[in-house]
This record gives structure tokens, C-alpha cells and sequence, in this order.
């Protein structure tokens, strides 16, 4: 089996395992509870919450427990939109979101909100003046990836701050999901991020939304009081402590890591733009660890079918997501909708060997033959 | 001239992906569009919130994207809901016989299809029905013809096209026999070249439509009685909705002498048998008519008749009854006409008129 889907989930670390299967043993109590265990619990539960807040260089109260990126892309972007009814009901975003995003955009739309989607330049970056130019005095919420899960673009975080500070009703929402333990970037001017860590080896069933202390949120889900107003239920102990551990691994590791994957990447590059009908889709100047292409007049599925026949593992926008429409990433930075149909992604790890790759390329191979004759 | 461009309704069978193709070849500029209906899940098709017949929009994704037409897949499923399944239902407990075929050509393939078809400026629907349109130059009419195959004429699902619907409407495979189709399709390379025809009702699995109802509805369909012509109770039956007309297999009964359900009573909840003899009818009248030539006739017509899906069309004169309704006297008794069904008229090939039965005349 060659895995060449870590933007997908990664396997799980030992030492994340491990805590996990401690806190899980060691602590009965809830830590909503007022006994002893309850506190004990409790405890642990704030030190994890100080020790995540710390590696992120945020306060603790900052730091909210979800269930994963989905829950805190959708308590961050319903919750902003509903604590500024009153300012606006404009929101920008990119053609790069996950359907976690776009989910919420379009029910907010369905709900009379006026969303604006921004173009991508050819490096896959959004158009600076462009997003300077749609900013409205009733603009409420800019929601964009740092790093986008199909192409591994990588947006000016720094660049954007530095626009809405003009515009102080706007709030930035980043989702971060492929973003955290990868590359290197400040939540200055974030209103909000969510990210999970079974994208860095952690469990799934885990996520974090970070929400700036002095901005405004109305919770999703609502229940009794637990470790913030913001998130209600049982405060999920063991995984917290697994969401701890991948964290501070993923952070120590991530430039080493980095310069790693990247020689991969560029090594798959050479090798794959041999192929007369192959067209890498992500930039250059995009993340190491995300390569999308597409092989001319095959459509991705097949391809991906194919690579699975083989016993390669990649991923392709599945028909599952419903409206049958190719990649809306990849249509907005190639402008080419049977290009876009074509497309998949592999996505690589510190894990993938050169064995890997090597087998990969020569399943590749065999696909190409067969899929393009 | 009209400019040739179409939206094609694509199942990923057999049948729309050839009707696909056949009018690229034409030179129509084609749009494929799957609608979904519903969600196996809520129809029992399938145990997990998971999509089993992804595998046919996957297909039928494929099939565009090998003849490089543009494809989508639009969501119907509120819609079918409400005029498709729950008609059936309904029907069914008020003691008729459905035909939900029928009611998703009319609501669903010639009316939201047709709408999405215009936001996309484009002016034919087409699909893979084995049926012909014509236009007839002398009285400035389109008219709807059987196929040429007779065993594959879906032409008794379409009565219920409208001049102007007909105007704008495609059936490339009409004059097309099915095993040409599946040669034509072969031959293209198309992936669905050998998959099997659809059967019955798509939402029922397994034509267990009793079970399906009592999983849709949450209700239980009491247990009631069985009785003979004469009122006489003679065994129990499971729930009336779950016989239909005419039926005669797993009826439980032995009495010494087949016997068929001729009538239901749904509010005593009694399911009469007889024999063959009682279960003949001299006629019908039916409502909700449609005459396909938008002229309503003023006299008595004589027609061949079908009262089911695949029967032998019945002489027989038609009464118009005002412009919706009319009755019908066969030439010879029928059996099993079904309220609820419907009947349509033929005059050779073609299609005069169809409606849906409401009452039968002994």
C-alpha cells in the first residue's frame, strides 16, 4: 500500500496514542463536575488548554475544543455572522474553501447574507486589490484558508491583516486545517482559526477553534456551561491530551519537515512533467506537502480508481460531493472545466519514502499507458 | 430555425447515455444533467446514510465527460417528494393503484427539467424514452407515436405531453430498437453498455411497495377481512393497500378456486375476491385527461385502449366528458381495470389521449 493521502487524515502518532490512552485511564470524573475527580479533571483539562494556548502563543481563554475543523469552521462563521447582525451582511471568501466553509456561506446566503468570492491570481494567491476593492463598510467576515486542501495554495495571511485594518466591523476567519505544523504564520489580526490534528498525526474527532478574547461569537451548540461559554458538552479529556502532544510534535518538527517534503515534491514534479498529458495544477510556490494534477482526458476518478487498483492511495473530488461540478478550486485557478474534471491530488508526509515514490511513479506509469491510449 | 441545443436527462443507464450521443451526432450542443430524486436512505434502498447509487451518477458523469458534454446533477428530491411519492401513498390508501412512473415524467422530467432547461437557454429536454414525436405539417400538430419496438414503448408514460411541451421535447431512441441501442452504445465505448434495464418503481426496493409504504409512512397497515362477492368473510388479509386489482398470488386463500381481488374497501378495511367473471369491467371513466392534440373531440371516438403499462391495447369508444374527464366502453369486457391507473387511447401508432381511472363500469 503507498498512502499518498495525508491532507486527508494522517495515521496517528505513538506518543499522541499514548497520552490519549492515559488521560482516558486516569481521569473518571467530568470536568464539569464540582467532586473531586470532576476537579481533577478540570485540572488537567486547563493545563492542556494553557500548554495549547501556549505552542499557538495565544491566551488559554482563547482556545476552543471541537469536535474537529468542521464544528469550528461552522460554530466560527455562523457564530461571527450571527454577533454582528446589525454591522452587515456582506461576507468574502475564495473559491479555495472546504465544504465546510462554503456550507456555511451558502446557508448564510439562503438566509440573506451577499457573499463574494474572490478571483485567484495564477499563483493561486487571491488578488490583493481585488479583495481591497470588494471591502465594504458592511463587509462582516472575510473567510479564506491559509493553505487550501486541493491545490496547497498559500494566501498572504500577513498581506490581508494589513487591508482590514481599515475595516474594523471585518472579521478574518482562517481555516488553518492544512496550514498548522506546516508552515510558519501569525494570527495577528485573526479574528478566529480552526484547525484539526488528525491532519499532523493526531486523533480525529478532535479540533480546535481559536477565538480572539475580545471578539464577539454566538455558539453553535448550546448546553450546560462547560470549559467555555462557547463550546458546550462533556470536555473531551483524552483527547484534548492527544490534541496537546501532536501539537507540540508537529510544531517542533515543521521546518525540518518542510525542507523534507519539499524535495519530494519537486523530485515528483520532474518526474511527472515527462508526461506529455500531465498538467500539475498546483503552484510552485504552493504548499510542498499538496500536489494536484490532472492527466488530460482522463477524468480524475478514473485515475484515481486506477492508482487504487495498484495500491496507491490519492484523492479526487468524489461524485459524492453531490452536484456532480468538478473542483471549484481547481476551475478558478486554471479557468478549464474538463481540466478541473480531470484533476486529483496526492498529498505527501515526512512518512512517504523514497520507495514510495518510486512505486508510486511506476504505478503511475502503468495508469498513464492505460487510461490515455 | 430553433438553435440545436439540449438538455439531456441522464440516469447513467444504457439508454440516456446513448440519447447523449445520438444528438451530439445530430449536432445538438448538449447539457447532461442527473436529477436526483431521493436519498436511498429515506427510501430503504440502503442501511447507511451512505449513497449506493452514486455508482449511476458516476457513471453517468462519466459518459458526459467522455463525449465532452457539460454535466450536473440538481436536486429534485423536496420535489419528488411531494408530488411524486407522496401521491403514490396516498393513492395506494385510498385504494387505487398507482403509477408514479407517470406522475415523475409529468412533474419532474417535462416540468422542473423543462425550467432548468430554460434558465439554461436551452431549448429541447431530452431523454432516453422509447417513444416518437413527430410534427405533423398538415394540421400543425406534433403527435406521439409508439416506438418501433413494441416491447420497449413507454409511449402510455408520456400521454400526458402537452402540445407545446411536445414542441420542445427530444425521444431520439423512439425508432431505435434496444438492442441497436446497446450495439450503438457498445460500440462507443460507453461504460454502461451491458447494465441491466431499471425495473418497476425506482424508490420501492424490491417491489415490496407494502413494506415501503409502512417504513415512509411509520403506519401499520391493520390486518381486515377477506370476503367473497357476496359479503361473506372468507380468510385475512395483511392490510388492503397491500393488494392490488386483479391480483391473484399471495392472496393465503384456498378456497377451491382461484380467485383475484376485484374490489378494496379502504375504510372497512376489506378486500373483496371473486372470480375471474367479477373482475370484468365494460368500461371506465377517467379524469385529469389529457388530449394530446389540445383539441377536445365532440363525438364519441373510436380507439384502441391500454389500461396497464404493458397490455394489449382494447377496442373501445371514447366519451369526452367535458375537457377533462371522459368514459370508455370497451368492445369486450376487460379485466383488472385498476382506479387509480391510467388509460390511454390509441389510434394506430398514435397517441389521442390518457387520463387516470377513477371509477370502473361492470
Amino acid at each position: 500500500m503507498i498512502y499518498l493521502d495525508y491532507a486527508a487524515n494522517t495515521p496517528v502518532n505513538e506518543e499522541v496514542l499514548t497520552a490519549f490512552c492515559k488521560a482516558a485511564r486516569q481521569y473518571q470524573g467530568n470536568a464539569n463536575s464540582k467532586h473531586a475527580e470532576g476537579l481533577a479533571a478540570k485540572a488537567e483539562m486547563e493545563r492542556i488548554t494553557i500548554s495549547v494556548a501556549n505552542l499557538l502563543g495565544v491566551k488559554p481563554a482563547e482556545i476552543i475544543f471541537t469536535s474537529g475543523a468542521t464544528e469550528a469552521n461552522n460554530t466560527a462563521i455562523k457564530g461571527l455572522a450571527q454577533a454582528t447582525q446589525g454591522l452587515g451582511r456582506h461576507i468574502i471568501s475564495t473559491p479555495l474553501e472546504h465544504s465546510s466553509v462554503t456550507g456555511c456561506l451558502r446557508t448564510l446566503q439562503k438566509q440573506g447574507y451577499e457573499v463574494d468570492y474572490l478571483s485567484l491570481q495564477a499563483d493561486g494567491k487571491i488578488n490583493l486589490p481585488e479583495l481591497q476593492a470588494k471591502l465594504r463598510s458592511d463587509t462582516v467576515l472575510l473567510a479564506i484558508c491559509a493553505v487550501d486542501s486541493e491545490l496547497g495554495t498559500i494566501q498572504p495571511l500577513a498581506e490581508i491583516v494589513k487591508i482590514l485594518q481599515n475595516y474594523p466591523h471585518c472579521h478574518l476567519h482562517v481555516d488553518a486545517t492544512q496550514a498548522i505544523g506546516k508552515i510558519d504564520f501569525s494570527l495577528q489580526g485573526i479574528s478566529t482559526l480552526s484547525f484539526a490534528p488528525h491532519k499532523f498525526y493526531g486523533l480525529g474527532g478532535s479540533g480546535i477553534l481559536f477565538k480572539r478574547k475580545n471578539v464577539d461569537l454566538v455558539p453553535l451548540l448550546e448546553g450546560g456551561a462547560s470549559t467555555t461559554s462557547y463550546r458546550s458538552g462533556t470536555p473531551a479529556l483524552a483527547l484534548a491530551a492527544s490534541v496537546e502532544v501532536a501539537l507540540k510534535l508537529a510544531l517542533a518538527k515543521r521546518q525540518s519537515r518542510w525542507l523534507e517534503v519539499k524535495q519530494k515534491q519537486n523530485f515528483l514534479r520532474q518526474q511527472l512533467t515527462r508526461y506529455p498529458k500531465v498538467r500539475i495544477n498546483s503552484p510552485k510556490e504552493g504548499s510542498p506537502y499538496i500536489l494536484n494534477l490532472s492527466v488530460a482526458g482522463v477524468r480524475g476518478q478514473n485515475f484515481q480508481r486506477a492508482l487504487n487498483e495498484r495500491g496507491v492511495c490519492v484523492s479526487v473530488r468524489s461524485a459524492c460531493s453531490s452536484d456532480g461540478q468538478p473542483s471549484a478550486a481547481v476551475l478558478a485557478l486554471t479557468h478549464d472545466y474538463w481540466n478541473a474534471l480531470s484533476s486529483w491530488r496526492l498529498s505527501l508526509s515526512h512518512l512517504t519514502s523514497e520507495t514510495d515514490l518510486q512505486d508510486f511513479l511506476t504505478a503511475f506509469s502503468q495508469c498513464y499507458e492505460k487510461l490515455t491510449k | 430555425m430553433i438553435e440545436k441545443t439540449a438538455l439531456v436527462a441522464m440516469s447513467g443507464g444504457v439508454d440516456s447515455s446513448v440519447t447523449a450521443l445520438l444528438l451530439q451526432e445530430q449536432g445538438y450542443k448538449c447539457s447532461g444533467v442527473t436529477m436526483r430524486l431521493y436519498h436511498n436512505e429515506d427510501v430503504g434502498l440502503c442501511q447507511f446514510h451512505t449513497c449506493c447509487s452514486l455508482k449511476d451518477i458516476d457513471d453517468a458523469q462519466d459518459v458526459a465527460f467522455k463525449l465532452h458534454i457539460p454535466f450536473e446533477v440538481l436536486d429534485y428530491t423536496a420535489d419528488f417528494k411531494r408530488q411524486v411519492i407522496a401521491k403514490f401513498v396516498q393513492t395506494y390508501e385510498q385504494g387505487g393503484t398507482p403509477n408514479p412512473c407517470i406522475d415523475c415524467n409529468r412533474f419532474m422530467k417535462f416540468g422542473h427539467l423543462w425550467e432548468a432547461a430554460q434558465k439554461k437557454q436551452l431549448n429541447y429536454v431530452a431523454t432516453g424514452h422509447y417513444a416518437r414525436l413527430e410534427f405533423d405539417q398538415e394540421q400543425g400538430l406534433y403527435i406521439l407515436k409508439k416506438a418501433i419496438d413494441a416491447t420497449k414503448d413507454q409511449s402510455y408514460v408520456l400521454y400526458m405531453l402537452s402540445q407545446e411541451q411536445m414542441a420542445h421535447t427530444l425521444f431520439p431512441l423512439g425508432s431505435l430498437t434496444k438492442k441497436k441501442v446497446r450495439e450503438i452504445a457498445a460500440g462507443h465505448g460507453l461504460v454502461n453498455a451491458g447494465k441491466h434495464d431499471s425495473q418497476d418503481i425506482c424508490f420501492v426496493p424490491e417491489g415490496d411497495y407494502g413494506k415501503f409504504m409502512e417504513e415512509y409512512t411509520g403506519k401499520t397497515y391493520a390486518q381486515g377481512n377477506f370476503l367473497d362477492t357476496r359479503g361473506k368473510v372468507v380468510g385475512l388479509h395483511q392490510g388492503a393497500v397491500r393488494y392490488t386489482i386483479g391480483q391473484r398470488k399471495k392472496l393465503g386463500l384456498a378456497l377451491g378456486k382461484p380467485v383475484y381481488v376485484c374490489e378494496k374497501d379502504m375504510v372497512h378495511n376489506t378486500v373483496t375476491v371473486g372470480d375471474e367473471t367479477s373482475l370484468m369491467a365494460k368500461g371506465l371513466v377517467a379524469t385529469e385527461v389529457n388530449w394530446l392534440s389540445g383539441r377536445i373531440p365532440t363525438t364519441a371516438l373510436k380507439v384502441q385502449a391500454r389500461t396497464r403499462y404493458k397490455q394489449q391495447e382494447q377496442e373501445a369508444l371514447a366519451y369526452p366528458l367535458g375537457a377533462n374527464s371522459l368514459r370508455l366502453e370497451f368492445a369486450c369486457p376487460q379485466r383488472a381495470v385498476a382506479p387509480g391507473q391510467a388509460v390511454v387511447l390509441y389510434q394506430g401508432d398514435v397517441v389521442v389521449a390518457g387520463g387516470t381511472i377513477t371509477k370502473v363500469l361492470r
